[in-house]
């Protein structure tokens, strides 16, 4: 099987990238997009070229490690599929294929196809959490939870942080991401207690992170790999709503949420 | 005022609330169900042409009748729109900033043509306002004018056909912002069921296009010599 | 070397708690000044490092992947064992440890079993309350599932996403942490080298993945949850990133290895297609419980699978063991499709495949209870085969999955190395010769939550820990060794990339050292082993610089220590003249082709010591007594 890569080629994060044409007839159609990716950068090792650096681990869709866009679709053509599950069998003979990062300013391109998604991370450090030391829990069974909400919780929870909304987003918006997250938690009894300033301090620092506004067009959840659907956004903006209302606090007065809105100030300066 | 004062007014909830990106939607949202509300009254009046001049010119005079209510519905609407375009230009700028380099090659899968162009359904639709309060509430539009003769004002400017096209292209960019805002509006306000949300879906579209039909049928009557 | 295994006296189920009486405190407000270092961020090392923030340590953690999510644990899918007895079947804390006793084919420590089967309780209870969704029934409580061939319903699940769930929790408790600033992350960071000096951990040096800084951290004590070596075969269920280096070059530092050679093979793989194949897919055990194993009655077979009539099919595993038929456990299944290929009467385009056949199950119940069941399985399945399992019979063949061997560890889980202590499946202690479905989340939660914050405290108490600094030649020395590496790498500029490599020494691997293993193909693979070695440090070809991300040099550096770790693997298999669990020796087998142990010479761990470049490595013997389970033959007829 023959295919043309024009893939986008960036030395580090500081140097301009272009897009790079390379063709080969090596593949066939049972072999996976990243196996395609190894017998291209088998090729141009051999050839005294530099590999094309990609992001990958599990190679089972679940770290969430992989990602690149598709002739323009984050984790290309078929629905709830990462790029190390898309089998060549989706493509034409002699197809050409375009290969770029994720972009947004959120997630600066390393190298190659690789992105820094570490903003993701602070997402989560904000509040993306219960908070139960180790040793403090009580017995599981203590609390029932309707199967009803611990299904939906799992829906929410499956989220694998692959950032594939961010890059499908036309605002490159992480609202599918965040609202994943607390949508999980606010569903179990167990995330209750801290709904609110959960939710005000993940916004906050989404804010921080300059990822851009939702339009709820639904870009993301359908390029989303688990089908993260997009109620979950709704659900984050109702609990922002509610707990900007409720709040007794100014933002000020609760140093967690503080330390992301100064972080805000001086990334909008 | 003082430097403390200023930094407590930044860092006060209602700062952050508009300085969070939700907090913004949520205000658009509302504004948005303010300005829907006030274009289907403003649809509900403009049909009552179709009952004649006496009755129309009586509904225009009626308005003006009360006009504490004339101008505090004026201002939560002057209020509305500037809200509504304030926060639209200030996620707009951030948009352009949250993806400074954009992609080689792009295809949307999933969203409506609607809304996508909401960026430039909302702005046309702006100076399409501007032109309209000219035109038929100041006068200065170019066409006949009569302050109290509300109705021969409208039989004049739709009589003059490239207006009434101008008129019914601004309606149909109208019917798309709505077919994607009304809905999108319970979204950003936290309202999103499996069951509720489809129906949502369409009835917004619903209303979308009766808007659209409703405003352009009065130039369509026009031209057409329906109505005279 | 001496190894002490410091396990506490007294009866099985006292130990646990006289060893934490017996530990030494660190006064809360001192443990600040305690600089902790993990590395890897699974279930152990993110559940220890989250737990040592929470009680106020100073931790640093480091892992290889972007974000401290993406550890393999991720992966896993089945569920996780806890004796809470929800069920009312008869579960209790005792039936955990004595199934796991002797589902390790008795090599593992009576004592640390126990003490995993009474912390798996707390460990459910803990990832409730951190918001696991675990699977619950309508009443709104906790729903369990049996498991590889577990007779009590004991396995609570999240989907087929338990791994992923669990890990989510540990990592989310760890950012909380660091957003407290009590651990600091190091993401893209890889560790290359241990730090020892006065014969205690003291460090580590690493490479950051982005710049190429090689740099060291220092410490008081260091933590490794590293995970397993599966990644020596080339293939393997293992994420491409997993590897051995930091257990590989503790070792060389002087922690010893233990059992080596004991890995998994899981037996519901999808087969390899190609060359190019870069890793196996696994698919989860429970597949057994309904679809029917078979072969074609005579060799070389190509009929379509339905074209083959039914009494020209070989269910060789309900012939062979009538009473457990398709659900013997993993190793036994394991074999047996290897023996059947072996023979020639293996299917598919490569020959090395057996079929799992719905066709009964889906008559018996209907094809809905079966996408019920199995759906996603099935689903995943034709996603990469394009094969419809609805109406094809599936293609299975074993891969390895799980490596129960590790770098030594005593009661406390601390390696040889004073200060060095090995958590999850990066250290050999819990699981013996073979590991229970659903017993790998168990023992990296236990290790990391339960067990590692009392014992590095008892550790931290008890020694006299004087101030170390980067000016120490240790340091230096272990900071030029390391460098000196990468550059030796970089400038071989071979002709052969580290793939190739990697994929010729998977091979010999599997071939001598996988399913089964015999003296002469064992003898053979060390040989052939050293060769590939010497080779490879004249031939690889390495591109790019050591300043920049490199992934190709990454793996180069993995790759150099597999060689090393794999020719150790072989030594121990040629070593151990039995066969038990996951090892198969050919010579040792019953008349009936059943593993045979021989308990009067092999009843001990075999802990290696590295005794430098070229030289043999030396065994050491841990004697394993059961007092409680005792050996006896397993038997699935």
């Amino acid at each position: 099987m023959k295919l043309t890569f024009h893939i986008w080629r960036q030395k580090d994060a500081k140097s301009p990238g272009q897009m790079v044409r390379y063709e080969s007839d090596n593949f066939n159609e049972d072999m996976s997009m990243l196996e395609a990716l190894d017998v291209l950068n088998e090729e141009l090792m051999n050839r005294g070229e530099l590999p094309v650096a990609f992001e990958h681990d599990c190679r089972e869709g679940i770290c969430g490690s992989c990602g690149f866009m598709i002739n323009g679709v984050a984790h290309g053509p078929v629905p709830a599929t990462t790029v190390c599950q898309l089998t060549l069998r989706h493509f034409q003979d002699g197809e050409e294929l375009y290969l770029e990062p994720w972009r947004a300013r959120a997630f600066p391109i390393l190298k190659d196809l690789v992105v820094d998604r570490n903003a993701f991370d602070r997402v989560i450090q904000a509040g993306g959490y219960i908070s139960v030391s180790t040793g403090s829990a009580p017995d599981g069974n203590a609390i029932p939870i309707r199967k009803e909400n611990a299904d939906r919780a799992m829906d929410y929870a499956s989220c694998i942080a692959c950032g594939a909304c961010v890059a499908a987003c036309p605002n490159a918006s992480a609202a599918l991401f965040t609202g994943a997250k607390i949508s999980h938690l606010r569903q179990l009894p167990q995330g209750e207690p801290e709904r609110h300033e959960r939710a005000l301090r993940m916004v906050a620092q989404v804010n921080a992170e300059m990822f851009g506004n939702c339009t709820n067009i639904g870009e993301c959840a359908a390029v989303c790999p688990k089908e993260i659907p997009l109620e979950v956004i709704a659900q984050m903006n109702r609990d922002f709503l509610a707990a900007s209302w409720a709040a007794r606090k100014q933002p000020y007065q609760d140093p967690a949420e503080e330390k992301r809105w100064q972080q805000y100030d001086s990334a909008h300066r | 005022m003082s430097a403390a004062s200023a930094a407590a007014i930044k860092d006060s909830r209602l700062s952050r609330f508009w300085n969070a990106t939700n907090g913004k939607k949520a205000v658009m949202a509302v504004t948005g169900l303010i300005l829907v509300g006030f274009v289907i009254g403003h649809m509900a009046g403009n049909l009552q042409i179709f009952l004649g001049p006496e009755k129309f010119n009586a509904y225009a005079a009626a308005l003006k009748a009360l006009p504490a209510l004339l101008w505090g519905a004026r201002a939560v609407l002057l209020l509305s729109v500037t809200l509504h375009i304030w926060a639209a230009i200030a996620l707009w700028q951030l948009k352009n900033d949250a993806r400074p380099q954009n992609y080689v090659k792009r295809k949307p899968i999933a969203s409506s043509y609607a809304s996508r162009t909401m960026y430039w359904s909302g702005p046309i639709l702006a100076l399409f306002i501007f032109y309209h309060l000219l035109h038929f509430t100041i006068g200065a539009g170019g066409t006949a004018f009569d302050p109290v003769d509300v109705y021969s004002n409208v039989i004049a400017g739709f009589r003059v056909w490239f207006l009434s096209v101008f008129y019914m292209v601004a309606m149909g960019l109208l019917c798309l912002h709505l077919y994607h805002g009304i809905w999108s509006m319970f979204q950003s306000l936290g309202f999103q069921h499996p069951r509720y949300t489809p129906v949502l879906q369409k009835a917004a579209q619903a209303i979308a296009v009766v808007v659209f039909l409703g405003f352009v049928s009065v130039p369509v009557a026009v031209l057409a010599g329906w109505v005279s | 070397m001496k190894l002490e295994s410091k396990i506490p006296s007294g009866p099985i189920e006292q130990k646990w708690d006289k060893a934490r009486f017996e530990y030494k405190l660190v006064n809360p407000a001192n443990k600040r000044k305690f600089n902790v270092i993990v590395v890897g961020t699974g279930l152990a090392g993110g559940s220890a490092a989250a737990t040592l923030g929470e009680l106020g340590y100073n931790v640093k953690c480091f892992c290889f992947q972007d974000s401290p999510r993406r550890a393999h644990s991720i992966a896993a899918q089945g569920g996780i064992n806890a004796a809470k007895n929800y069920q009312n079947d008869g579960d209790s804390i005792y039936r955990l440890f004595y199934d796991t006793v002797k589902g390790g084919d008795f090599r593992a420590r009576e004592a640390n079993v126990y003490r995993l089967a009474s912390i798996s309780v707390n460990i459910i209870d803990q990832c409730v309350a951190q918001g696991v969704p675990f699977a619950r029934e309508y009443g709104g409580l906790l729903s369990n599932r049996s498991f590889g061939g577990a007779q009590v319903s004991r396995t609570f699940y999240a989907r087929g996403q338990t791994g992923q769930q669990l890990l989510l929790g540990a990592y989310q408790a760890l950012e909380r942490q660091i957003d407290a600033g009590r651990v600091k992350m190091f993401p893209r960071t890889e560790m290359l080298d241990l730090i020892v000096i006065d014969g205690k951990a003291r460090g580590i040096v690493t490479r950051d993945l982005v710049t190429g800084a090689i740099q060291t951290h220092l410490a008081d004590a260091v933590i490794l949850g590293t995970g397993g070596y599966g990644n020596v075969y080339y293939l393997s269920t293992n994420a491409k990133g997993s590897n051995c280096t930091a257990i590989w070059r503790a070792h060389k530092r002087g922690a010893a290895f233990g059992n080596p050679c004991f890995t998994q093979i899981h037996p519901t793989c999808i087969p390899v297609s190609g060359d190019y194949q870069s890793k196996l897919t696994l698919m989860s055990e429970s597949l057994r419980n309904d679809g029917r194993v078979w072969v074609p009655k005579v060799k070389g077979d190509t009929r379509p699978p339905r074209q083959i009539p039914e009494d020209e099919r070989d269910y060789y595993l309900e012939r062979k063991y009538p009473s457990f038929g398709n659900l013997v456990p993993r190793d036994v299944a394991s074999r047996n499709s290897k023996a059947v290929c072996d023979e020639g009467r293996g299917v598919g385009p490569s020959g090395l495949a057996v079929y799992l056949d719905f066709t009964d199950a889906i008559k018996r119940m209907g094809e809905q209870t079966i996408r019920e069941r199995y759906g996603n399985l099935f689903d995943m399945y034709q996603r990469i085969t394009d094969e419809n399992p609805y109406e094809v019979p599936m293609r299975i063949y074993p891969a390895i999955h799980y490596t129960m061997g590790g770098l030594w560890v005593d009661y406390n889980l601390m390696s040889t190395i004073p200060g060095l202590f090995v958590i999850g499946e990066a250290n050999f202690s819990d699981h013996g010769a073979n590991r229970l479905g659903a017993s790998a989340l168990m023992q990296g939660l236990s290790d990391g939550y339960f067990v590692i914050p009392y014992s590095l405290g008892n550790y931290l108490a008890s020694e006299k820990l004087g101030k170390v600094e980067e000016t120490a030649p240790e340091v230096k020395e272990a900071l030029a060794g390391i460098t000196g590496i990468t550059n030796k790498l970089l400038s071989v500029r071979g002709r052969r990339t580290v793939d190739s490599f990697h994929r010729e020494l998977g091979k010999i691997m599997w071939d001598e050292c996988g399913m089964s293993r015999n003296a002469a193909g064992l003898t053979q693979a060390i040989d052939r082993l050293r060769a590939l070695k010497d080779e490879y440090w004249q031939n690889v070809n390495v591109p790019g610089s050591a300043g920049e991300l490199n992934q190709a040099l990454e793996k180069a550096g993995r790759v150099a220590d597999f060689f090393e770790l794999g020719e150790l693997m072989c030594i121990d298999a040629l070593q151990r003249e039995e066969s038990c669990g996951g090892h198969f020796r050919e010579e040792y087998q019953t008349p009936e082709g059943e593993a045979q142990r021989d308990d009067e010479k092999f009843s001990h761990v075999a802990a290696w010591e590295y005794a430098g470049a070229g030289r043999s490595p030396v065994l050491h013997k841990e004697p394993l007594n059961f007092e409680y389970v005792k050996p006896s033959q397993r038997s699935y007829k």
